[in-house]
């Protein structure tokens, strides 16, 4: 297991250095980060005189070394828009998407695995085609206009929530469910056609030939193997999700770190998309790691393979 | 209902509704079993054997439907049992249940000990301590080494024969006093089957446990079984004892079926008696009998009428008009079995294929900074097949069949030794050339013919890729070829899934021979097939090794195709040829160890006779660590010091090579 583990991380780590060099690179080859800081109509040697201060004129492997070192001790620079630290800016806004995320992604969970389950149980039946139907419908809606319709329903004719702003704890409930239901056809799907997969495996059989039935057989012989899938596509929705939900917040005007990103790249704040890459590089990384880890533990044959 | 029997069926049918029609997959039959008896229902696939295992205890697929007038077991009323009676009093409990597929049967998720144990604390309070002695006692009893430690173990990190093992404790974990197995030891090897099925008689003795055995294979239920039923497309057609059913079949199918059996009747290398066609799909109306259309005694009336029960005593019955007078020549004197097929091979013949000291080492690495080790597929393997005849080559899964068949074919290379074909080293030839040389036929018809490619397409292809002839020419061969093969000209324009498994295998055939190749090399051609589809086979392949004179290098696990095809065999293990002679001799008088308890597991139809105990003890090794010395010693009954720490050369003993320190001194050793 260590051995897997080990294996693993060190992985994550290329995966990680590749991709944030990968940007690091384009955005040097594309623009002109000297010229953006000294504005368009700056004259020649105000724009030298920046480039040389700055250290623009150095190789990329040279600059990127440095400002991976800098970014590994905490300091992901100044920015150029905002002037003030990205470590701030981005601690700021970090709180904001990581409580909607997480909350969105209970709201995937308790409204796709129940649902995919009971469809499974059941094929064809009522319950199935009502959980197909939600599910090509959630796909259906685009999110801005089912966010603004539940501010229309849950806050203009029943004000039960705010508008919008991230100040309380209600001000999540509507963009949770908002974020939330995007996710719910692809993992409820997924958990119908795993389970109904496991429920007619050989192994299954074996158990109802033991005495195995109803939740039991679910919980206690069948859950065990469809959560595999469903595992890595929980992580990959959580990574898009961390990874700045810019309609979900831009509709509910909550400064969350998509928010953040949008303006960055409008205002070609490199520091900040940078750093802003990098962190969700190192997000969608991580979860998946997670994801490898949870599904090790899960299932004895990754476990020791 | 006597009170011997513990269960009686009564006109149980199992319907699958299907888009268009509804499948009839067991069509009203009745059985008892007595108490502390083995019934064995026979069968070839599609005759409802499996569907009325799973009937029992509801535990069909979802869409199917059960209808019985009475499943009686023991007094509790199973026909109108609910689901959740049946899980929480008879499954698992007072019924237990093994599958066939032992790779895929246990959870793979879960550790054996807990799969052992929580079928024991589902039904009954016990403690964990008290379930795990249980689960420890029955592991010793079906003969794991070292129980207490596989119970941590996963299904992965055991071997085919390990996890039937492990179902068989767990079905018994509760002394149930019904074990119904389906076909428990199909996806095993000879010497493994034998272990298992002498272990579940044993088992079965001293729990008084009855037994339902299904299977396909005459040999093992003539040996296992107490009363035989017979089924043929959802119906039982004749039952008895096993021995009266055996001895004396009064239905034309049951009669056919023991003729399609090699080494039944006659001598080897004759034709066998074949059952032509293929079973019908029981769907919508059915009247007459389902065996009609492939009955040779079959009248009119069998079209029409529904045949009738008939009682010879008490639990001797049969399902058949009898349209002449009964017994009168058995049912396939028509095909003419017992004919000779032409010549055997001459000796003296050339020598078409010669492996020289091959020797075949891969390296293998586990994980991504796993170290490389190696693994010896192949040690110094020579053989030579002269021309026109059938060498067989045997062994258990993973003794190095199919690397051999690769690097014959020149798809493998060899890491030592030489391949010589027609005097031309085999990897010195053109693949072209070489293709044209050698062909396969593979054991699977249903994954080695293109699919999206029509049957004419398929036989036609070797000529495509070496440009022979024009369109026209190609196209009169392969109608040539179908003609040859026994492919109706009809399916010319089919696609493979539109053909049944024998057909699909006469088109595997025809590709391989289309380019008249010298060597064929027939890898286990008929294992997938159904015993009176393979009895088919087997007859084309000898037709045809006379008629274009062929070689055949026939590699199979199966010991009656060996019996009946070969003229010589070499027998394989761990990747050496342990012995290789004449059949007669390799198989009536063995010489190695290893060969004599592959012979002794070969289970001939001989009702009464019990199965052997094959005296191998463990598994078959992982190449990966290849023994000392000998690598058969850890299983020898006959190793010493000398077998564990030097590898026997090989030796030419009464015209058969052996290659065994006690070759000389076995024969003797090993029949006492």
């Amino acid at each position: 297991m260590l051995n897997y583990i080990l294996r693993r991380g060190l992985m994550a780590l290329l995966v990680a250095l590749t991709v944030s060099f990968g940007t690091f690179a384009l955005f040097h080859f594309a623009t002109d980060p000297a010229q953006t800081i000294a504005g368009e109509d700056a004259p020649q040697e105000m724009v030298d005189d920046i480039r040389e201060q700055y250290g623009f004129d150095r190789p990329v492997s040279v600059q990127y070394a440095d400002w991976l070192g800098s970014a590994l001790q905490g300091d992901f620079g100044q920015s150029y828009f905002w002037k003030q630290p990205v470590v701030e800016l981005i601690k700021d806004h970090a709180k904001v998407t990581i409580v909607l995320a997480l909350a969105a992604l209970g709201v995937t969970i308790l409204i796709a695995l129940p649902l995919g389950i009971s469809a499974a149980l059941k094929p064809n039946s009522w319950v199935d085609r009502f959980a197909l139907s939600t599910a090509v419908s959630a796909q259906a809606i685009p999110n801005f206009w089912l966010g603004l319709m539940l501010i229309i329903l849950f806050s203009v004719t029943f004000p039960i929530f705010p508008v919008s702003g991230d100040a309380t704890w209600k001000h999540y409930v509507l963009p949770a469910l908002v974020l939330g239901a995007s996710s719910v056809p692809a993992v409820m799907r997924l958990t119908r056609t795993g389970l109904l997969d496991v429920l007619s495996s050989d192994y299954i059989r074996t158990a109802r030939a033991k005495g195995f039935m109803g939740y039991r057989l679910i919980l206690q012989q069948a859950m065990r193997n469809a959560l595999l899938p469903i595992v890595s596509v929980l992580a990959v929705q959580l990574g898009h999700k961390l990874g700045g939900s810019v309609v979900t917040e831009s509709v509910f005007s909550m400064n969350g770190l998509g928010r953040l990103a949008v303006e960055s790249i409008f205002n070609s704040d490199i520091p900040t998309v940078q750093s802003l890459i990098l962190i969700f590089v190192l997000t969608f990384v991580l979860l998946t790691l997670a994801a490898d880890l949870i599904n090790a533990w899960l299932d004895p044959r990754i476990r020791m393979g | 209902m006597s009170t011997a029997s513990i269960l009686d069926i009564q006109d149980l049918s199992v319907d699958i509704p299907t888009d268009s029609s509804t499948l009839h997959a067991v069509r009203g039959i009745s059985l008892e079993l007595n108490r502390g008896e083995t019934l064995g229902i026979v069968g070839e696939s599609g005759s409802g054997k499996s569907m009325t295992a799973l009937a029992l205890m509801n535990l069909l697929p979802p869409a199917a439907r059960r209808q019985a007038s009475c499943i009686d077991f023991d007094g509790s009323d199973l026909t109108h049992a609910t689901e959740r009676e049946l899980a929480s009093k008879i499954r698992g409990q007072r019924i237990g249940m093994i599958f066939q597929e032992p790779m895929t049967s246990l959870n793979p998720v879960y550790s054996i000990g807990r799969q052992l144990k929580e079928t024991m604390t589902l039904h009954r309070k016990v403690s964990d301590a008290e379930a795990e002695k249980r689960a420890i006692y029955l592991l010793e009893k079906v003969g794991l080494p070292d129980p207490a430690s596989r119970l941590k173990q996963y299904p992965h990190e055991l071997s085919g024969g390990q996890r039937q093992r492990v179902m068989i404790a767990m079905a018994l974990m509760n002394e149930p006093e019904l074990l119904i197995a389906d076909e428990p030891t199909t996806a095993l090897d000879v010497t493994i089957q034998a272990q298992i099925l002498h272990l579940l008689r044993e088992l079965q003795q001293e729990f008084g446990m009855s037994m339902i055995l299904i299977t396909h294979d005459l040999g093992v239920v003539s040996r296992a079984a107490d009363n035989i039923a017979v089924m043929y497309a959802g119906d039982i057609v004749e039952t008895g004892k096993t021995a009266e059913v055996l001895e004396d079949p009064r239905h034309p199918y049951t009669k056919g079926l023991l003729e399609c059996v090699p080494g039944y009747q006659g001598g080897s290398q004759q034709r066998l008696g074949a059952i032509p066609g293929i079973v019908p799909a029981m769907t919508g109306e059915i009247s007459g009998c389902a065996f009609a259309s492939r009955c040779p005694r079959a009248a009119d009336v069998c079209r029409t009428t529904n045949p009738p029960t008939k009682k010879l005593h008490e639990g001797r019955y049969f399902v058949c008009h009898e349209p002449d007078i009964p017994n009168q020549g058995r049912a396939t004197k028509q095909s003419a079995p017992g004919k000779a097929t032409g010549k055997t091979a001459s000796h003296g013949a050339e020598d078409v294929l010669t492996v020289d000291h091959v020797s075949c080492t891969f390296s293998v690495r586990r994980g991504l900074f796993g170290k490389r080790k190696p693994l010896q597929a192949l040690d110094d393997v020579s053989l030579t097949l002269k021309k026109g005849e059938v060498l067989a080559l045997v062994g258990e899964s993973g003794c190095g069949k199919t690397t051999l068949t690769r690097t014959i074919m020149g798809l493998q290379a060899s890491s030592k030794g030489s391949v010589t074909l027609n005097g031309q080293r085999i990897e010195n030839l053109p693949p072209m050339e070489r293709a044209r040389m050698i062909q396969p036929i593979f054991q699977d018809p249903y994954s080695s013919l293109n699919p999206r490619k029509t049957i004419g397409e398929i036989i036609a292809k070797p000529l495509v890729v070496h440009g022979i002839g024009s369109k026209h020419e190609q196209h009169q061969q392969v109608r040539k070829m179908m003609d040859l093969v026994g492919l109706p000209s009809r399916v010319f324009n089919s696609y493979p899934d539109q053909l049944s498994g024998g057909q699909r295998q006469r088109a595997a055939i025809g590709r391989a021979l289309i380019l008249n190749p010298e060597v064929v090399i027939c890898d286990e051609p008929t294992s997938a097939l159904d015993v009176s589809v393979q009895a088919q086979i087997l007859n084309l392949l000898l037709d045809l090794r006379d008629e274009l004179d062929l070689t055949y290098l026939f590699v199979t696990h199966n010991l009656s195709v060996v019996q009946h095809m070969a003229d010589r065999v070499a027998v394989m293990y761990l990747g050496e040829i342990v012995e290789c002679g004449e059949r007669d001799q390799v198989m009536s008088n063995p010489k190695h160890p290893y060969t004599h308890a592959l012979m002794d597991s070969a289970l001939s139809i001989s009702p009464g006779e019990s199965v052997p105990d094959p005296g191998l003890s463990g598994e078959f090794p992982n190449p990966m660590n290849r023994p000392s010395g000998c690598p058969f010693h850890p299983r020898c009954p006959l190793a010493d010091q000398q077998c564990r720490e030097q590898a026997p050369a090989p030796e030419l003993i009464d015209n058969t090579l052996v290659q065994c320190w006690k070759a000389r001194a076995a024969g003797s050793q090993l029949k006492s």
